[in-house]
């Protein structure tokens, strides 16, 4: 066990954890950040995914030693009231249907925007393509990208 | 903690984010608490002065999006401004509310008019309230968006100014509904009353619910079905850190701790023998079992479900004969949150918090295994992360229960996705056999259906279409029983019998030189004027739902479009899908899939879009990608790097149409599902002159190594 600091969401939290715990269980069991979702453990899923330095990655296979200085950005981050553009459109569109995936649905769908603030289909779909929606929600996920990307202009 | 009863009732789940500073546990909050001053007018409802009604959804909400339509039809019938809704999911009571399950498509239909019945009974009592205080005739008296209008003096109340009196009006026993003509709120796309918690990350689910003290524990089970535990080293285990103990019970070795985490890693320090308690089975197995039994002559095995008139006088006289066989894997649930579960047994009660799509089954196993009375267990519903038929079974709850009561310790028990894939409660692997005979005029005579199943029960739906157009007909079903556990998968049976019925009758109809669509609709035509024995469809349905879906798929008027077609019934609903199929060098791309659904009123437009496009990617999905092979009684894939569900890239648009026939709702969750996978493989065939008998079908030529999202 041993202490570590991470910056998540613009604040400083510590957790006293085994080095090899996976950001998805720091956030979730000690931090209370349950935005984030178990689906495989494997990086295989995506609903567990963060942004790590603005960048989009699968919290569940990395260790919180690796985490560093790096700022972690979650669901949580995004805006706690919903007012982000990319929630915003998931919420017209209508997306979630179990809502289980969606957080990391919205993640990597930001982290996208945020590098490509139009994307073409075909580069929605590469970047969403590691996020499993169960439900089959994904006409919706791409159609509330699409409409996420015109208001941000 | 609070805990508290109210007039109204139950207990609340209410998810309550104390602090992003600390360390926020998620809280039950009591109904008074949530929603201060409510005033209740029934089970379903109450209304604050404040104008807030408050409205609960008794049933499990695992994305069929229940939570909304349900309160819908009480609004519709109150006539209730719907931005003052507030809706909550209510807790297990059977005392106050019927069928608390989520399963069968059958929500919507058993509860429609009970629902209907709650809106309008306060609704009622409203105007009889508003009647009085102004001593004016009720019938004088107008609502529209919570409010009683008295249009002659323009007088007007908001329901919440009338709530408190109206609360003591009494209810007549005839209450008038309104008429279907005047609904304003039924049938429009409403957004998931979930929407905001869901996108901002909020907790909602089962796992995501953490109490102060609470331990976590994850379970190792017998590593392959037919296995017996023999012996447990927990030495190891135990001495991890963070771990509590290490408990076994029946086949179960359970490792309990202080974070998911500690006890995921301490778990793979056990050391466990299993020994052979029953058959270990394999895939090469049940292939040869199924090629036996389908052929089998021992009447001893075989189940007769259906016999109409003379079936072997019909194939000696047939001018041809078509046999086909049609086989499926075992299938996973596989639902994006994993099996979880809450339990903490105290002396004086139980409390069980989480994800089920029975709580009510959950609570009387709960009572039978600690042999105590269910009213003394509380079940609360934490909304689902998704369930497909998985969390019908109470095997994850009960373990949860039994576990905690023998560490005396508050417990949420975890299922990892390698726990999840492995643990059976699969939908069955199925082998079907079809004979056709024709005559020489190309007429279908006699019909013949085999199906073997393993665990599956009956793996027919014996009085399904064309059960009712054929004069001679006989469905047998066979089933092999096997340690490896199945339970219901989203439409069960016709997930899979649906593509084999339909890619058989598309071959009949080529095999008969008829349009796939014609020989549907004459067959029905045929059962309408000459019905064989009961016929358990609505034939004018499943014509329309044909008609539907030919019509607005452009069926057989496109060029260079392969189109192929199913039709189905299930869960009292109709769907028919057209599926077109375009070659792009050789490789079939399916490009679009057009739906025509029956499911009686349409409730949530938005929802009700979801649930047939959702089920037609599951449908697809699995039909393509989806198999649990196994070795030695063990299922080979263990997650989903090995278990393939179908990504983004891969769905077709998907076009939807609703049957606009005013018959109260029958259904939606499963129809869709069952007649896509006949649709492509019928398209596949028009496409590329290859039949698909077997799933997944990326297994199979032509469809090996087709990238199925590939673009034109």
């Amino acid at each position: 066990m041993a202490q570590y600091n991470v910056q998540i969401n613009g604040r400083d939290y510590s957790a006293d954890v085994e080095a090899d715990t996976p950001l998805l269980w720091v956030l979730r069991d000690h931090l209370g950040l349950v935005g984030t979702k178990y689906g495989c453990g494997i990086a295989q899923c995506g609903a567990c995914t963060v942004h790590l330095n603005g960048n989009a990655v699968r919290s569940c296979t990395l260790p919180i030693s690796a985490v560093g200085a790096s700022k972690v950005t979650t669901i949580e981050g995004i805006s706690a009231n919903g007012e982000h553009p990319v929630q915003v459109a998931w919420n017209e569109v209508d997306v979630p249907q179990c809502g289980y995936c969606q957080a990391g649905q919205i993640m990597s769908a930001c982290a996208l925007l945020d590098k490509n603030p139009h994307p073409t289909v075909e580069q929605i779909e590469t970047a969403m393509n590691g996020n499993i929606c169960r439900c089959g929600t994904y006409h919706r996920v791409r159609e509330a990208i699409v409409l996420a990307s015109s208001k941000m202009k | 903690m609070k805990l508290a009863a109210t007039a109204g009732g139950g207990l609340f789940l209410g998810f309550h984010w104390a602090d992003s500073e600390a360390s926020p546990l998620m809280e039950v909050l009591s109904e008074t608490a949530v929603a201060e001053g409510n005033i209740g007018f029934n089970s379903f409802l109450s209304i604050s002065t404040d104008g807030t009604i408050t409205i609960l959804s008794p049933n499990p909400e695992l994305g069929q999006n229940i939570k909304t339509s349900f309160p819908m039809i009480v609004a519709e019938e109150l006539d209730a401004d719907w931005t003052k809704v507030k809706v909550l999911q209510a807790s297990l009571d059977p005392t106050k509310f019927e069928r608390q399950v989520t399963g069968g498509s059958g929500a919507v239909p058993h509860s429609w008019e009970r629902l209907r019945k709650a809106g309008a009974a306060a609704r009622h009592m409203l105007v009889e309230a508003a009647s009085k205080r102004w001593n004016v005739a009720p019938a004088s008296l107008t609502t529209e968006n919570s409010i009683v209008t008295h249009a002659e003096s323009g007088r007007k109340f908001t329901y919440g100014e009338l709530a408190t009196e109206a609360a003591r009006v009494a209810v007549p026993a005839e209450l008038k509904l309104k008429d279907k003509k005047d609904f304003k709120l039924i049938g429009k796309a409403v957004r998931n009353v979930d929407n905001l918690e869901m996108i901002t990350g909020k907790p909602l689910y089962g796992l995501d619910f953490y109490r102060e003290g609470m331990l976590f524990a994850m379970i190792q089970r017998p590593e392959s079905f037919g296995k017996k535990l023999k012996s447990v080293d927990s030495a190891a285990a135990k001495a991890m850190p963070g771990i509590v103990d290490v408990v076994t019970f029946k086949n179960n070795v359970a490792v309990v701790g202080k974070s998911t985490w500690q006890v995921n890693k301490a778990r793979k320090a056990l050391k466990i023998e299993y020994e052979a308690e029953g058959a270990i089975e394999s895939t090469a197995d049940h292939d040869k079992l199924f090629k036996d039994l389908l052929t089998s002559t021992d009447a001893s095995v075989v189940s007769v479900k259906r016999k109409d008139g003379d079936v072997d006088a019909a194939f000696k006289s047939a001018a041809k004969v078509i046999t086909r066989e049609y086989q499926c894997p075992f299938l996973s649930h596989a639902p994006l949150e994993p099996m979880n579960f809450f339990a903490h047994v105290r002396p004086d009660g139980v409390e069980l918090v989480g994800p089920s799509q029975t709580p009510e089954a959950a609570r009387n196993e709960t009572a039978k295994l600690l042999g105590i009375s269910p009213y003394t267990i509380t079940v609360d519903m934490t909304r689902l992360g998704g369930g497909f038929g998985r969390r019908l079974k109470t095997d994850y709850v009960v373990e949860a229960a039994e576990l905690s009561s023998i560490i005396k310790a508050p417990v949420k028990v975890i299922w990892t996705r390698e726990d999840d894939l492995t643990g059976g409660s699969y939908r069955p692997a199925v082998r079907y056999r079809f004979d056709a005979a024709l005559d020489a005029s190309g007429n279908l005579i006699g019909y013949k259906l085999r199906g073997v199943g393993i665990n599956a029960g009956n793996c027919t739906r014996e009085d399904n279409f064309p059960s009712g157009a054929v004069d001679n007909l006989l469905i047998e079903s066979i089933e092999h029983k096997s340690p490896i556990t199945t339970g219901p998968w989203r439409a069960p049976i016709t997930n899979f019998l649906a593509f084999a019925e339909q890619a058989f009758i598309d071959e009949v109809a080529t095999a008969s030189n008829k349009d796939p669509v014609k020989f549907r609709l004459d067959l029905l035509d045929k059962a309408k004027k000459t019905p064989v024995g009961a016929i358990k469809y609505d034939i004018d349905r499943m014509k329309a739902v044909i008609e539907m879906a030919a019509e607005k798929s452009g069926w057989g008027t496109k060029k260079g479009v392969a189109q192929g077609f199913s039709v189905y019934f299930s869960h009292r609903s109709y769907v028919s899908q057209v599926a077109d199929v375009i070659l792009k060098k050789g490789k079939p791309i399916l490009q679009k899939i057009h739906v025509a659904a029956d499911c009686g009123i349409v409730v949530n437009l938005s929802g009700a879009n979801q649930q047939v496009r959702g089920g037609v990617v599951d449908g697809l999905g699995h039909a393509m990608f989806g198999q649990l092979t196994f070795k030695d009684g063990a299922s080979e894939q263990k997650n989903f790097n090995s278990y393939r569900l179908i990504r983004m890239k891969e769905v077709p648009e998907i076009d939807v149409h609703f049957v606009n026939n005013g018959i109260d709702p029958t259904g939606l969750g499963e129809p869709a599902l069952p007649p896509t996978g006949g649709a492509v493989a019928n398209a596949i065939f028009k496409a590329t002159g290859k039949r698909l008998y077997n799933q997944p079908f990326s297994k199979q030529d032509p469809m090996k190594g087709v990238n199925l999202g590939e673009k034109l």
